[in-house]
């Protein structure tokens, strides 16, 4: 094992345009000594103005890859790739996904055209694998507790990684796996996570004892004035009640028994 | 287009096991205490064609599933929980991974109920329970389901929520499309009303297959998947891609086929990882409707 440190590092996933959030991420990540900041993909969706994003990942270096969200918009797909078969959680995604298209310049969308689908590094001798959904399935869900450890120990092996990390699913957990592996999904930065707080999270890899651990760090930003451009930008009231009250108000299908079980709707 | 008589047709596409994500169960055999009208297996309290599975024989499945990266584990029959060892069963495989159970919510007791909760809330992974009901009403319900299925399956839902249970109500769809969005806030109303706040409603196509070939008609020779079709297709819609459907008597390809013959894929899991002929009326179905088994994806009303 290495005697020197291998620093810090911030990941985050699923900005959906909150840009106040990501502005305060940023804000503390400066505090805390990081060596490297990696967006794991969605810049776009639910928040207002998404062009506000790309100036502040470009400007700080963000080291970003593609979400389904950002595929969708830099192929002129005709919606979000989420997959929903409810109708008013396709009422809802059909809104955010037109709203974020119609205000993404053709310039951001030629960026977007640019990400990778994945990012691979060394941190502290172990392989890291970032990825948006699951490293084989850009918009697979990897919820907590419809993921088995023997999945994931066989995606750590089939995709060559000891730390694998991804967002998608807008709910932070981790999972401590055999053989010193672990997983990771980083939550969403934009959108807080269905527990009634407005805070958001994004997640610090550090090294401590010759292990990789994953810290959720939580973000505290201005949600009423996100809310109130939210307003000014016509998107629904649903989607600015989420960010005042903390709870998920649409896009529920797709939560399974025990994630469903914890909000309010 | 001309069909051999024994109902395979070479020029069908072929159809990899990409990765085994889902591992389904014949739990119930094809046994059941209803005679649904529509039922693609035909099960009814006298239809063993295929029986109970027993506790060590899945765990056998559930020992190999593992190595094999298995996702999520469903249990279907018949009624899976008419077999005794299904709360054993449920409690084995929630200690390694997701389980759903596919129920016509007619068999539940106070104490089955408990154990369920129990038996969930030791869990790290989720139980979901799919309550098969067929109407908004027992007028829609009945006839398909049998007489007083409506009331004792809304009895058993409301026992789910009062448990604390998210139930998903799936609803195979015998009334004309148009009337989907009529028939889903219906229920909705319906749900809510008897003190389900949340319903989680799935609508599934018909199955040609079974008594539902009676009761409407059976696949047509039109209704098949061609080599074209699956030009620029996600086969990742097709739960043959992702999939295979344990009985009691070996490994076959999904649960919507367990009685046609060249469904029988082997008797353990590798055995069964072969390609499949999309050649069934049913493949039609799922690469129309899209994972049509699955708790997310299928259909959703429009």
């Amino acid at each position: 094992m290495s005697s020197s440190s291998p620093g810090k590092i911030a990941l985050f996933g699923g900005i959906y345009a909150n840009h106040l959030a990501l502005e305060a991420a940023l804000a503390d990540m400066a505090t805390r000594n990081i060596t490297g900041i990696y967006c794991l993909g969605d810049l776009g969706a639910f928040g207002p103005n998404p062009d506000k994003v790309y100036p502040l990942l470009k400007d700080h270096g963000v080291k970003t890859l593609a979400g389904n969200y950002d595929d969708s918009l830099a192929r002129d797909l005709p919606d979000c790739q989420c997959g929903y078969t409810d109708p008013r959680d396709n009422h809802f995604a059909r809104l955010s996904y037109q709203y974020t298209y119609r205000n993404t310049s053709e310039e951001n969308r030629e960026w977007l055209r640019s990400l990778p689908g994945e990012i691979r590094f060394e941190f502290a001798g172990r392989r890291v694998l970032l990825c948006h959904g699951s490293p084989r399935r850009q918009n697979e869900f990897l919820w907590s507790s419809t993921t088995p450890t023997h999945f994931l120990q066989k995606l750590c092996k089939d995709y060559a990684a000891d730390v694998i990390a991804v967002t998608h699913t807008g709910l932070k957990w981790q999972r401590e796996l055999p053989s010193n592996k672990l997983f990771i999904n980083t939550g969403a930065l934009g959108r807080p996570e269905n527990d009634g707080s407005r805070e958001t999270w994004y997640t610090i890899l550090g090294e401590e004892g010759g292990r990789i651990t994953a810290e959720f760090i939580p973000v505290s930003y201005d949600s009423e004035a996100l809310a109130i451009e939210m307003r000014a930008e016509g998107l629904p009231e649903e989607f600015s009640e989420t960010i005042e009250s903390g709870w998920w108000t649409t896009c529920l299908e797709i939560l399974p028994a025990k994630e469903r079980l914890l909000g309010r709707y | 287009m001309t069909r051999p008589e024994n109902g395979s047709r070479q020029d069908a596409p072929l159809q990899q096991l990409e990765s085994l994500d889902e591992l389904w169960f014949q739990a119930g055999g094809t046994l059941c205490n209803l005679s649904c009208n529509h039922c693609f297996i035909s099960c009814h309290p006298g239809n063993d064609n295929f029986g109970f599975m027993d506790l060590e024989t899945i765990r056998r499945y559930l020992q190999e599933s593992q190595a094999l990266g298995v996702k999520e584990y469903y249990f279907t029959g018949g009624e899976p929980f008419l077999n005794r060892d299904m709360l054993q069963v449920l409690e084995e495989t929630l200690a390694i991974g997701p389980a759903t159970v596919l129920t016509n919510g007619t068999v539940f007791t106070p104490s089955s109920i408990k154990a369920l909760r129990a038996i969930s809330e030791q869990s790290l992974y989720s139980l979901e329970l799919r309550v098969s009901i067929d109407g908004y009403s027992p007028q829609t319900n009945d006839p398909i389901r049998g007489e007083g299925t409506f009331e004792k399956a809304l009895e058993g839902v409301r026992m789910l929520v009062e448990a604390g249970f998210l139930p998903i109500i799936t609803m195979a769809q015998t009334w004309p499309e148009e009337e989907n969005t009529r028939v889903f806030e219906t229920f909705v109303t319906t749900l809510k009303e008897t003190g389900y706040q949340r319903p989680r409603i799935k609508i599934l196509p018909t199955l040609h297959l079974g008594m539902e070939a009676e009761r409407s008609r059976p696949y047509s020779q039109a209704e098949r998947i061609s080599e074209e079709m699956m030009e620029g297709y996600d086969s990742n819609q097709l739960l043959c891609s992702r999939s295979r459907t344990v009985t009691d008597r070996g490994v076959a390809v999904c649960p919507l086929l367990i009685e046609t013959p060249g469904a029988h894929l082997g008797d353990s899991l590798e055995d069964a990882s072969g390609p499949f002929r999309l050649d069934q009326g049913a493949c039609y179905t799922c690469y129309v409707h899209g994972a049509i088994c699955s708790n997310i994806g299928g259909w959703g009303v429009e």
